[in-house]
């Protein structure tokens, strides 16, 4: 567990010095994670005790919301002036993207006679 | 409050100690009853851990700031979890490389879309600009769409209950949507729930079948570094 996390930290820490060199517009952690997909698939595969410590870490991922979502409290009257092209653009923007996903996906599977996983 | 109980709660509520165990029972309360609930999306734990916590915060009138000196502990866990996502991203390479064309088209069409038509109803319905910044990355998984909605002068905290209430969103009216389009392939709503709906949606289509997760696992993995790499370059070519 702790080599797994010393680990992901030195591949954030990686992230954030590039994003910072460069002044690239992308979140370190994201850069990170890129450089991290890299090095396993150059490695072939995922060593056991890093798949067992980031499933016991993303199993808790809801958990590591909380505290930012506790932030809501600071906009309450952000979201009271503003509830309705809120509200109304979550719901359509979902539905839309679920459907604009599907279809194209389903279209292109036809397309070059793919169905099933 | 008085006397001695007073003294304690005044110490205690400049320490950090409160918010990180706060944040830690009212989690694990909130999960309990998401489990009772038979975990209906309607139910879900950050929802209700977080509407307790406000409820606390406010009862006892102590500031976020405050608050927030304890809960950075776990807040700081989003940086290694969103690193952390690469591995289940590579467990699905060989999904990914069987259906390169299908997914990628999907992947560009749907993330794109999930941006846009965010961007342009919230605008048309008169939603102010910090808002609408806070808003893209609704799609995207907490801790990617925090860091976007960070660098792009958006309001991460609201991002990230914005992010939440899509998920529950998606994770309710993904069968609806899905089902009135005739859309019957396990890999295909998978894929659609998770680019919408990231982590809630994903958590949602493993209920349903070990398929339709992978897929969604896949798509809210793909869909949080195309957002994250296409987006900002977006806003900042457009100014």
């Amino acid at each position: 567990m702790l080599g797994a996390l010393t680990l992901l930290l030195v591949y954030q820490l990686i992230g954030e010095v590039i994003v910072l060199a460069a002044g690239l517009p992308v979140p370190g952690p994201v850069v990170g994670m890129a450089l991290l997909f890299a090095t396993l698939a150059v490695r072939g595969e995922a060593p056991a005790w890093l798949r067992e410590a980031c499933q016991q870490l993303l199993a808790q991922l809801s958990l590591l919301f909380v505290p930012a979502g506790v932030g809501v409290m600071l906009h309450f009257k952000r979201l009271g002036a503003e509830w309705f092209p809120i509200a109304l653009a979550l719901v359509a923007s979902t539905v839309i993207a679920i459907g604009v996903t599907a279809l194209v996906m389903q279209w292109l599977r036809r397309l070059i006679g793919r169905d099933g996983p | 409050m008085s006397g001695r109980f007073g003294e304690i709660w005044v110490y205690l509520a400049t320490s950090p100690l409160l918010g990180l165990t706060a944040t830690l029972l009212a989690y694990q309360a909130a999960f309990w009853v998401y489990r009772r609930a038979g975990m209906n999306p309607l139910a879900n734990p950050v929802a209700l851990a977080v509407a307790m916590l406000v409820a606390l915060l406010w009862f006892t009138d102590t500031s976020y700031r405050s608050y927030f000196d304890g809960a950075q502990f776990v807040h700081f866990l989003l940086g290694p979890a969103t690193v952390a996502l690469a591995v289940p991203l590579y467990a699905n390479l060989e999904t990914l490389k069987r259906n390169l064309v299908p997914l990628a088209g999907a992947l560009v069409a749907g993330s794109v879309t999930a941006v846009v038509s965010a961007l342009v109803i919230g605008w048309v319905a008169g939603a102010s600009r910090e808002t609408l910044l806070s808003l893209a990355p609704k799609s995207v998984t907490t801790p990617i769409a925090m860091g976007i909605a960070e660098k792009l002068g958006g309001l991460p905290s609201l991002t990230a209950v914005l992010v939440v209430s899509t998920g529950i969103l998606g994770a309710v009216l993904a069968r609806g949507t899905l089902n009135l389009l005739r859309i019957e392939d396990h890999a295909v709503r998978g894929f659609a729930v998770g680019l919408a709906a990231h982590g809630i949606g994903t958590a949602r289509a493993f209920q349903v079948s070990e398929t339709m997760g992978a897929f969604a696992g896949l798509a809210m993995g793909l869909n949080g570094l195309t957002t994250a790499f296409l987006f900002p370059v977006a806003v900042r070519l457009w100014g």
